[in-house]
């Protein structure tokens, strides 16, 4: 079921050279953008496109586009993160090896809109084999006359470079990922100024996410009314999941936004099911820092509707009963799993990752991470989980960059849903801490 | 064992590349070229002395300095010495949550080493690393620019002997 916008050719022998990809119709929408349409003209199909960002935060795309200042003389940059590092996602990995040419498409597309000509792709430094397929597709789009001098006859330059990163989740931030591409340690840089005005080189820059740009081709092919038209409301379009966990089938998967979360967990044609005889605990349904659900609050809205996969209804309910979309890493705990080691080792996560810049997450994170730890290996006392509580909400809202709410949440929300997992394991430490042990409350499984 | 190294100069190929890297950010800005000719460095010589880290300083035209604070900051980086292989193992929760502790430990066991540590044969350096991107596929754990997906006891029995050999 569904409408396949991203990977319709996935499984087409050979996608990943440009000959093929040309024949399923590739860079065709480059030569309609160049040849029939205004950069504006561009602009505002994916305006009307209404796609959120891809990379987490939702914010519009068009929307984006459209703030990019424009001083004469200036250069802009457009700039893609393809630093896909948050806990649980992997399409960016998996799109960009398998069809590297619907991203190098998407950014021509792009940087022709926003009136580009040296755009960067930025990969996170660990898929250094992506990267060399990645070049390998932008030198073939080259040599095919879609890239360099006066593309197409139409007078628009554009050079494509790919950025190696060095192994840090704080470049997936994108003040963060351009003081990175400037040569600088990934510190985020306080806004204002927002990219848009003062970016890459203090000009004037758009960031966006891998999903995001590789979607432009089909939008300025098929218009931004017909993108619009697929989805529910303010969700539109398509989305790459990336399910893993305790699931009969983990993989990337793209989805007409609005699938039921029951069907997509379930149906054989996504997940397939928690696999064979065990049953669902808990749910992160995009990357590890959104709130960690449990089952009883995953498939069913409070109202008794099917929760579906959007924006908005999966975060229906704010923080009490929802959580959000973000990147869409979709990970699947059957009831072996241990909330507490879980949130713990989340936890580890981002105080490795904290870039260090702000005291509450610098510190904050390695107070949650020692507290968890004492918790899940017995030493906890009852008064550490209102402890936990009170520094995560010290460091939500209180940093320079999102990073730091990030790491709020997944404790907050493990708290909030699972408080007696976390009671169990401080009142039964030497039960708790026995090899495979698992809080077997009773917790509502489905 | 990779070891310092008495003349730290790219190999012409290598000096090519980087020459070529240097010249695909704009002029006055190639500092930019920093992350990618320290990827390269590090492919050569395996880590990143102090000494190559100057080179590279001198070939930017920037402060050691420059290098030093970012070389330290990015975890890919190698500041000492490794052994011939560096398992870089994925830690994070997905990854546990398909068996990957347990995979872990029988790593650890296999090799005789922790996290850090190089074997004493040089061929082995372990590292724990943060989420990779493959969390559908794991286990997961990286030799250089190699994926390992999947693993179980046996895929890292098959995989360290294959490589010790």
């Amino acid at each position: 079921m569904g409408k396949k916008i991203l990977l319709e050719h996935i499984n087409v022998p050979g996608i990943e050279t440009y000959d093929v990809y040309r024949k399923q119709g590739g860079y065709t929408a480059v030569e309609k953008a160049l040849k029939t349409m205004s950069p504006d003209g561009v602009v505002e199909e994916v305006k009307k496109a209404g796609i959120r960002g891809r990379g987490g935060a939702g914010f519009p795309m068009g929307m984006k586009w459209s703030f990019l200042a424009k001083p004469e003389g200036v250069p802009r940059y457009l700039v893609c993160n393809a630093d896909e590092s948050e806990p649980g996602t992997f399409k960016d990995h998996y799109l960009m090896k398998n069809i590297p040419h619907l991203l190098v498409e998407g950014m021509i597309i792009s940087s022709y809109a926003l009136g580009a000509n040296k755009s960067f792709i930025y990969v996170r430094g660990e898929l250094m084999y992506v990267i060399r397929i990645l070049e390998k597709a932008i030198a073939e789009a080259k040599a095919a006359g879609f890239l360099g001098k006066n593309i197409l006859g139409s007078g628009y330059d554009l050079e494509l470079v790919v950025h190696p990163g060095g192994g840090a989740y704080i470049c997936g931030e994108e003040t963060a990922l351009l003081e990175s591409l400037e040569g600088k340690r990934g510190n985020p840089r306080n806004k204002p100024p927002f990219p848009a005005v003062k970016g890459l080189y203090q000009c004037p820059t758009v960031v966006n996410n891998v999903e995001s740009i590789a979607t432009a081709s089909w939008i300025v092919n098929n218009g931004g009314d017909a993108y619009a038209a697929i989805g529910i409301g303010r969700s539109s379009g398509t989305k790459l999941i990336s399910a893993s966990g305790h699931i009969k089938k983990p993989g990337v998967y793209e989805i007409e936004l609005g699938v039921p979360v029951e069907e997509f967990i379930y149906s054989d044609e996504w997940c397939g099911g928690i696999r064979d005889g065990h049953h669902l605990k808990a749910l992160v349904a995009g990357g590890s820092s959104v709130p960690i659900l449990p089952a009883n609050l995953i498939t069913k809205l409070a109202n008794g509707e099917p929760r579906l996969m959007t924006y908005e209804s999966l975060s229906d309910g704010g923080f009490q009963t929802g959580t959000m979309l973000g990147s869409g890493g979709f990970i699947v705990f059957d009831e072996t799993a241990c909330v507490v080691r879980n949130t713990w080792n989340f936890s580890r996560f981002y105080h490795h990752e904290s870039c260090g810049q702000c005291s509450p997450c610098r510190e904050g994170t390695g107070w949650m991470e020692k507290v968890l730890h004492r918790i899940e290996y017995g030493h906890g006392s009852m008064h550490d989980i209102d402890l936990l509580v009170d520094v995560s909400k010290k460091i939500e809202g209180n940093t320079i960059c999102p990073l730091g709410d990030a790491a709020a949440w997944p404790v907050a929300s493990a708290i909030r849903h699972f408080r007696d997992e976390f009671e169990w394991h401080i009142t039964n430490p030497s039960e708790a801490t026995k090899p495979g042990a698992v809080f077997k409350g009773d917790m509502a499984l489905v | 064992m990779t070891e310092t190294p008495t003349t730290v100069e790219f190999t012409p190929e290598r000096l090519a590349t980087a020459q070529e890297m240097i010249a695909r950010y704009p002029q006055g800005r190639q500092k930019s070229a920093l992350l990618p000719l320290l990827h390269l460095a590090q492919e050569q010589w395996g880590w990143l002395s102090p000494e190559v880290m100057d080179y590279v300083a001198r070939m930017l035209e920037i402060q050691a300095i420059e290098v030093y604070e970012v070389a330290t900051f990015y975890t890919m980086f190698h500041l000492d010495p490794v052994g011939k292989h560096v398992i870089e193992y994925c830690r994070t929760g997905p990854c546990c949550l398909m068996g990957g502790e347990e995979v872990y430990d029988y790593l650890k066991q296999k090799l005789g080493i922790q996290a850090g540590e190089t074997t004493p044969d040089q061929k082995f350096t372990l590292k724990e690393v943060e989420c990779l991107a493959a969390c559908g596929m794991g286990p997961v754990f990286q030799i250089r620019e190699k994926y390992y997906m999947h693993l179980t006891r046996e895929r890292v029995d098959e995989i360290i002997d294959e490589l010790s050999r």
